[in-house]
């Protein structure tokens, strides 16, 4: 039995932290050594903050919208005020939380841990990438504090470039520089998943959530780019008055149109298959039961990135592209469906005889799988030419995204978090508050967007504070909803921050789960590992049910 | 006589066949979504409650048939799913021809207000009056931005994009007051940026169209304008070898390119982008000169000259 599979069959028991080398967090505790750590683990939790920042600034803004919404006729706040805070919302949840949220944090943590390597391929490159993200945000957050941008995270020209009177540039700014951010941590992971697995860690030993960051980290390459390229049009359009995008100035707004959409088509998934991978990671350990389909959920991560570089046109079937891209772009549209149900039905077939434990991330977990599902087939909704050419533009599209991000992502985001947190901090969080917000959040968030298919459906356009009195009442619950989301947010922070100094030691592997990250103490050591690893197992080696098993037996 | 007062609306109303359609479409979709979604939830509840950790349950599993079972459940859902892309792309790609009788309303849309013409030179702001049972053409333009011209009871929307006309038909079937909106985020006012649909008898719109202000039918307003921009100097005789305009709509132009109402927009207003190369430049640009409101009355004009009538001239 060669050393590394003695560690993983049988994860030595953490030795007491006295007379144990110290961890990553305990190693040096100067600013310096965080401000200028090249260590991917304190990386990680630097964009932890840096996000968990965003996504109370993208909050209140959210909390600011259903606020409005209250009432029909818009009195709460001026159109231009509602307008600049729903556009604060989107700008700072798509590119300030969602897009790094579960890469730049997890991914960073973790990849290495789990292909068994000391670090990523450029650490310090890593660094770079941390700043950048931080020094693109400080533009936005400039942006707010100068008076705000009202084009919606979309920047639709030409009102992006000719017509609004509002803060546009600082705004564009961040976002292309943010970018750079994410191109360069694409890049690291793409390295290092190449070149810097352990011995032994072959392709198809890969837990599905360095699979699902390796196709992440493909779209941010190859579709990052475009976005840039686009917004930097924008950009030289408003300032210079160089004519793209604008009939006036001899372009064309429909090129914007396409130019934004082929990069944000894909960024839905850089958005969505990082959560498939938490999932993926979890769903396993909560049932002790090895994964369905390893390969097929593998093949499925690699078709989605793919697929998802072929559909951006369905955001544009009412725009007046030709019937027959249109009905291409639909019908491709449908063909994300395979893979996407690849994934949901392998998980429920894990869950199936395994040996299930309910604690908070396996709820998070089962609550992803719902709403991804929902969001999913809705998306199918859009797809369709005649449903999009009522509903596109209304709430129902709203009710999709939301969904899919906030359902399906954030939800993959809060449950890894629970799953990893004795890992990142050393630390439980009390698990009934870990259930009750869970159970909060899922109910909250089903109150807020559920109404809205209804908005839509009955034809509430989006980014109206002044709408129709008949969809007061659906408003008002999607509101009243969104006070018990809030209250399933606030919950984490405040017992996860307090577990870092109360709550219960953590083992190496408290869940029982498998994946050579759980084989380290936690939290780790600075280097990771204090030998290296080698693999000769299969990931999420979990063992078989004995022949005769009528559930008596008990592994942990 | 708005469309609804009060707070909650649980069904939308439905001003055309196609709107009905539309509805079918929808919620048989929906049907297949539960179909589709019930299992796996129930699945996923049951399989946690008779497989908890600790309870006793047969663990054994069967191993041979997953790769079948990958399969099925990719192909299956699939293949369900295109019966509704068949059927919504039918629907759709019958919103995009619109009938030759069709009565054509020119739209222009700018921040914040919405302008229709009626073909006898009836102009309204935000509302717009249609006859039941008569296809209306909306052929619509932006001054600035881009809206979305978004009738809910008619289940369509279409862009209203600047530099380019797009369309939008429909036939409003079910005399009534429905609204009108702005789907495309345009600015500040985007959210009033609306209006009301009234659907009426024929008789009663006849008496509208009577009742309302007119000016100059769209299509002697243009000959009127082809004449004062000076059009008229060069293209109907006169010393220029200026091509001859009658007939042209719908054919395919010297160019290559084929005639349309955007085509027509842009020879007037830069005709550097259609001019055949090599072609010396002899018309003048009218960018700048010609307000979109003239445009579509210039175009209407050339759409009507009748080629014979030309030719015998
Ligand atoms: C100075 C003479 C002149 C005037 C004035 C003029 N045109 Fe033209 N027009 C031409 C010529 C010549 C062409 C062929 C293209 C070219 O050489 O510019 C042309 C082309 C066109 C075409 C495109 C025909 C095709 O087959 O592609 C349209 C449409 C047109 N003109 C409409 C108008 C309208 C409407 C006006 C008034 C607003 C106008 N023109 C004023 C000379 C003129
Ligand atoms: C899987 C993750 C997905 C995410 C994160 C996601 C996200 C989004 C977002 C953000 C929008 C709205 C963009 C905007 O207008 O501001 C959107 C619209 C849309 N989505 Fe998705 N989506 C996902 C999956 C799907 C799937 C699987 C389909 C269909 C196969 C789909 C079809 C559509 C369509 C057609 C629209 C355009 C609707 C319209 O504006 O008319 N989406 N999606
Ligand atoms: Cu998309
Ligand atoms: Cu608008």
């Amino acid at each position: 039995m060669s050393t590394s599979e003695r560690a993983f069959r049988d994860p030595a028991p953490a030795p007491a932290t006295i007379g144990r080398p110290p961890d990553y967090l305990h190693e040096s505790h100067t600013l310096r050594s965080w401000f200028l750590t090249t260590d991917h683990k304190r990386i990680a939790l630097l964009y932890l903050a840096a996000i968990t920042a965003f996504f109370v600034v993208g909050a209140i803004a959210a909390g600011l919208i259903r606020l409005s919404l209250v009432v029909p006729n818009g009195e709460i706040f001026t159109n231009d005020t509602y307008n600049k805070i729903f556009t604060v919302h989107g700008v700072v949840m798509v590119w300030f939380f969602l897009i790094p949220s579960i890469p730049a944090t997890f991914g960073n943590f973790l990849i290495p841990l789990m292909i068994g390597a000391r670090d990523l391929a450029f650490p310090r490159l890593n660094l770079l990438s941390w700043y950048i993200f931080v020094g693109g945000a400080l533009f936005t957050l400039a942006d707010l504090i100068i008076g705000g941008v009202d084009t919606g995270w979309t920047f639709y020209a030409p009102f992006s470039t000719t017509f609004s009177n509002t803060y546009v540039i600082p705004a564009l700014i961040g976002v292309i520089i943010v970018g750079f951010s994410s191109i360069l941590t694409g890049l690291n992971f793409v390295v290092t998943i190449h070149a810097m697995r352990a011995p032994g860690m072959t392709w198809f030993r890969m837990p599905i959530f360095v699979w699902t960051h390796y196709a992440t980290s493909l779209i941010f390459l190859l579709a990052t780019p475009v976005i840039t390229i686009a917004l930097i049009l924008l950009l030289m359009e408003r300032a210079f008055g160089i004519g793209v995008f604008d009939p006036a100035l001899g372009g064309d707004p429909v090129l914007f149109e396409h130019l934004f959409w082929f990069y944000s088509h894909p960024a839905v998934y850089i958005m969505v298959l990082p959560g498939m991978g938490v999932i993926s990671e979890i769903v396993p350990a909560f049932a002790q039961k090895r994964i369905f389909g390893y390969r097929f959920i593998a093949y499925a991560t690699i078709g989605l990135a793919s697929i998802t570089f072929v559909v951006w046109g369905h955001h544009m079937f009412v725009n007046g592209i030709g019937t027959g891209a249109a009905v291409v772009f639909s019908v491709l549209s449908f063909a994300v469906a395979v893979p996407s149900a690849v994934k949901v039905y392998n998980w429920t077939a894990t869950i199936y005889k395994g040996r299930i434990r309910l604690q908070t991330p396996m709820l998070y977990a089962m609550g992803y799988i719902g709403l991804f599902v929902l969001g999913g087939l809705t998306g199918l909704f859009l797809a369709t030419l005649a449903i999009d050419e009522h509903v596109h533009g209304t709430y129902f599209v709203v009710a999709h995204f939301h969904y899919i991000m906030v359902g399906g992502t954030m939800l993959a985001f809060l449950g890894g978090l629970h799953f990893w947190w004795p890992k990142f901090t050393g630390r439980l969080y009390p698990e009934a508050w870990g259930r009750i917000s869970a159970f909060l959040i899922f109910i909250g968030f089903n109150v807020t967007f559920f109404p809205q298919f209804l908005l839509g459906y009955l034809g509430m356009p989006r980014r109206y504070h002044d709408y129709p009195p008949e969809f007061q009442l659906l408003n008002i619950l999607s509101s009243a909803g969104a006070t018990i989301l809030a209250a399933g947010y606030l919950f984490p922070m405040v017992y996860l921050i307090w577990s870092l100094w109360f709550g219960e030691r953590a083992s190496a592997n408290p869940w029982g789960a498998r994946g050579l990250e759980w084989t380290t103490p936690s939290p780790p050591p600075a280097h990771n590992f204090a030998r290296q690893p080698i693999v000769d197992f299969e990931p999420y080696a979990y063992p078989d049910p004995p022949a005769d098993d009528d559930g008596a037996a008990h592994v942990g | 006589m708005n469309p609804q007062q009060q707070a909650l609306s649980l069904w939308p109303s439905a001003a055309s066949a196609a709107a009905t359609s539309a509805d079918h479409l929808i919620w048989s979709f929906t049907a297949l979504t539960l179909v589709l979604v019930v299992p796996i939830f129930l699945g996923i509840a049951w399989f946690a409650l008779r497989y908890r950790d600790g309870k006793t349950a047969n663990r054994r599993l069967r191993h041979g048939h997953d790769r079948m079972i990958e399969l099925g459940w990719m192909i299956i859902p699939f293949v369900l799913t295109l019966i509704f892309f068949v059927w919504g792309m039918r629907l759709f790609v019958d919103q995009k021809l619109p009938p030759a009788n069709a009565m054509r309303i020119e739209a222009i849309g700018r921040q914040w207000m919405w302008k229709f013409e009626h073909p006898g030179g009836q102009a309204e702001i935000n509302d717009l009056h249609v006859p039941a049972g008569q296809p209306v053409l909306i052929n619509m333009i932006s001054q600035d931005v881009i809206h979305g011209l978004y009738v809910p009871a008619l289940r369509i929307q279409m862009e209203t994009l600047p530099g380019r006309y797009t369309q939008l038909w429909f036939n409003a079937d079910r005399v009534g007051t429905y609204r009108l909106l702005c789907s495309e985020f345009c600015g500040t006012d985007h959210s009033t940026m609306v209006g009301l649909l009234y659907v009426m008898t024929p008789a009663d719109y006849a008496a509208w169209l009577a009742r309302s202000h007119h000016g100059e039918r769209i299509v002697s307003a243009g000959r009127r304008l082809f004449a004062s921009y000076g059009c008229a100097g060069c293209h109907d005789g006169g010393t220029v070898a200026a091509p001859a305009l009658a007939g042209l709509y719908g054919q395919v132009a010297a160019n290559g390119a084929y005639v349309d109402d955007t085509y027509l927009r842009s020879a007037i207003l830069d005709p550097d982008s259609t001019r055949v190369p090599g072609q010396p430049a002899v018309m003048p640009p009218f960018k700048g000169v010609v307000s979109e409101d003239d445009l579509f009355r210039l175009i209407a004009y050339i759409k009507s000259l009748d080629p014979a009538a030309e030719a015998s001239r």
